[in-house]
């Protein structure tokens, strides 16, 4: 188990559904709780993951996520089992939207 | 004035000869005991011969695999071997225990860790690794077989033979041992009095055996729908909306794996309400995957001719004659020989996946540590130039790659991968671990299963790279690493020329598709697990016990 935390700026997010809850903690998978944070302008994020040595690729994987969507204001914790970049992507994605009242 | 010497010129017809003689002075006819198969082997066998074992990743011919590994050693040795897959333990024992010493084939799957300890041993030479066609055509010039081990459904007491649904290379391989003085013997499931169809006439048939049990035959094509990823759902409906729809392709050929699966079943829902229906996937070359039963149901799909069968397929198949090809009996008929070479000649699009691929596109599935082979990846993904027909898709490609003047068109060689593998092992990368296996190997080539200019497309999670419109092989290389996602190879890109790429529409996004990648849901599936694909073919398919859970 390996604990990381990262900030990142975003523009700010609207709030609808606070906290948001998307995936589950499976193999290959992800848990992702979206809740408000204290900076209006910046993502926190913290991290348990079951999988070591991967905090540069959470780093980019998570500042491109901050940078191409409104993820301002967010706190977002990550419950991990070794889910792959592209499942962390559509994830945050899908949380992300929940949380802004935009999930389908 | 002096006459030529003279020289015999049927000595393969007398060698012929006292083998069956040999044989025949054993007291072993035309239909040999199982129990009498060693007997019959060492008699027709000679030290050195060509031997080509029937076994593809489909059905083997493992009763007499097997056999041929518990002749003496002392008798039968020096063989080389010819063989389409390296796939029981018993094609490996044959090295092992001194009968083999050379093998020229095409794919090893489940014995390639194996087969790379024996080479590095020095135990084995590999002459080759073909592809499939390519190792057909060379049976009938400098790879003809002394004596060829078959596996067929049934034989009648003449020895004509039923191959049954999985006919693969039967005819491929007898073709070439029969008519240059070889030796057929055939392994059968069952004796019949009278066969369903006569797919082998009895004069090309040697011995037939009756073997303890059935052959062996793996359901290699059939994936569970329960196991496709979002992730996966995702590159189906790019690959869908950005090169299906595209390009129009109506004549395909689709790879084994979990990413074509999921767009197999995305045509009924995802394609249809893109109006796609009747305008793609409409011919295949293709094995009777239960991904694509829906896409029948629904009425996509006209026509599939098939390299082999699939266990559970055959009812739903015999009920479709008019997909599939079926013989006057009701039953399929396959043929791997025939169906290579739609895949190569008639075919518009390969895709495919790949467990590595470099910056030139280059893509591999060889490990270190594993020799794994090709099958007929490197045939159906690649670009003939021998063609000459054209078609709106094949024009497309071809004009994108050349220019409006083009001569001719291009197939669409399309690798979909996700940039990550299990265990976070990335997909992209500087350097194939071909190289080394070529060292490891002592070959003259590194085994590529795909070449990089024959790649027109790439798919991933991050977008679709368009190959076919890099000017340069600096555009080659960026537009690659464009869509590499977060690998190093990914994050290494120069970040201006992506994005001059993508506004070339060299590399495109989910969104400059129009895709929201939160929909990508399994609810877009047509059928989310095996019994949904029992359901949608009324019943007809039989799915193996080990993809039941009800």
């Amino acid at each position: 188990m390996e604990k990381l935390d990262f900030s990142f700026p975003s523009q700010p997010a609207p709030c609808v559904a606070n906290p948001a809850l998307c995936g589950v903690v499976g193999s290959g998978n992800l848990e992702i709780l979206v809740q408000a944070g204290a900076e209006p302008a910046s993502c926190a994020v913290s991290i348990k993951t079951s999988a070591r040595g991967f905090g540069e690729t959470w780093r980019a994987v998570l500042g491109s996520f901050a940078a191409s969507h409104a993820a301002g204001g967010t706190a977002i914790a990550i419950n991990d089992m070794g889910a792959t970049p592209a499942v962390v992507t559509l994830r945050l994605a899908q949380a992300l939207a929940d949380y802004q009242g935009g999930a389908q | 004035m002096n006459a030529p010497l003279s020289r015999a010129w049927d000595t393969l017809r007398q060698s012929r000869t006292r083998r069956l003689e040999r044989a025949a002075s054993l007291g072993l006819g035309k239909a040999v005991p199982a129990e009498r198969i060693i007997d019959l082997l060492e008699a027709v066998i000679q030290p050195g011969d060509r031997v080509c074992l029937e076994g593809n990743n489909q059905k083997q011919a493992d009763f007499l695999s097997e056999s041929l590994a518990e002749c003496d050693p002392a008798r039968i040795n020096h063989l080389s071997m010819v063989q389409s897959v390296l796939a029981l333990p018993s094609h490996v024992d044959l090295f092992e225990r001194g009968l083999a010493s050379r093998l020229d084939f095409s794919f090893s799957g489940p014995q390639g860790a194996r087969l790379a300890r024996l080479v590095q041993e020095q135990r084995i030479e590999i002459g080759a690794i073909h592809t499939y066609l390519e190792l057909f055509g060379r049976y009938f010039l400098d790879l003809t077989p002394n004596v060829a081990l078959i596996a067929a459904q049934a034989a009648d007491a003449d020895g004509n033979l039923y191959l049954g649904p999985n006919t693969e290379d039967t005819p491929a391989i007898v073709e070439a041992t029969a008519f240059k003085g070889g030796i057929v013997i055939a392994q059968v499931n069952e004796r019949l009095d009278k066969l369903p169809r006569v797919d082998v006439p009895a004069d090309w048939v040697d011995f037939t055996v009756l073997a303890p049990r059935p052959n062996y035959i793996e359901p290699l094509f059939t994936r569970d729908p329960a196991q496709i990823t979002e992730v996966q759902v995702l590159m189906a409906m790019m690959a869908i909306k950005g090169i299906y729809a595209g390009y129009g392709v109506t004549r395909l050929n689709h790879g084994i794996g979990f990413d074509t699966a999921a767009i197999e079943l995305l045509l009924p829902t995802y394609a249809a309400d893109l109006g796609l229906k009747g305008k793609i996937c409409t011919h295949w070359a293709l094995n009777p995957h239960p991904t694509l039963i829906p896409a029948i149901e629904s009425g996509f799909v006209q026509s599939v001719h098939s390299f082999g069968s699939e266990v559970g397929m055959e009812a739903y198949v015999a009920a479709r004659s008019d997909v599939f090809f079926t013989g006057a009996d009701g039953s399929m008929r396959s043929n791997r020989a025939f169906s290579q070479t739609a895949g190569l000649y008639a075919c518009d699009m390969f895709i495919g996946s790949t467990l590595q691929m470099d910056l030139a596109g280059n893509s591999s599935t060889a490990t270190l540590g594993r020799i794994t082979g090709f099958g007929g990846a490197p045939n159906m993904g690649s670009d003939p130039h021998g063609r000459r027909h054209a078609s709106p898709a094949w024009l497309k490609a071809g004009r994108e790659a050349a220019g409006p003047n083009a001569i001719r068109g291009r197939k669409l060689v399309v690798q979909m991968v996700e940039t990550f593998r299990e265990h976070m092992a990335p997909v992209f990368v500087e350097e194939l671990d071909a190289w080394q296996l070529q060292k490891v190997m002592g070959a003259e080539l590194p085994p590529i299963m795909i070449y990089g200019d024959d790649v027109s497309h790439i798919v991933t999670e991050e977008g679709i790279a368009n190959l076919l419109l890099c000017r340069t092989p600096a555009e080659r290389e960026q537009a690659i690493r464009g869509v590499a996602g977060f690998t190093p190879v990914g994050m290494a890109r120069d970040k201006a020329m992506v994005e001059n790429l993508r506004d070339r529409g060299i590399v495109r996004r989910p969104e400059d598709l129009g895709i929201d990648p939160r929909m990508a849901s399994r609810d877009l599936l047509a059928a989310r697990s095996v019994k949904d694909l029992v359901r949608w073919s009324g019943g007809l398919y039989a799915p193996p016990s080990r993809f039941r859970n009800w």
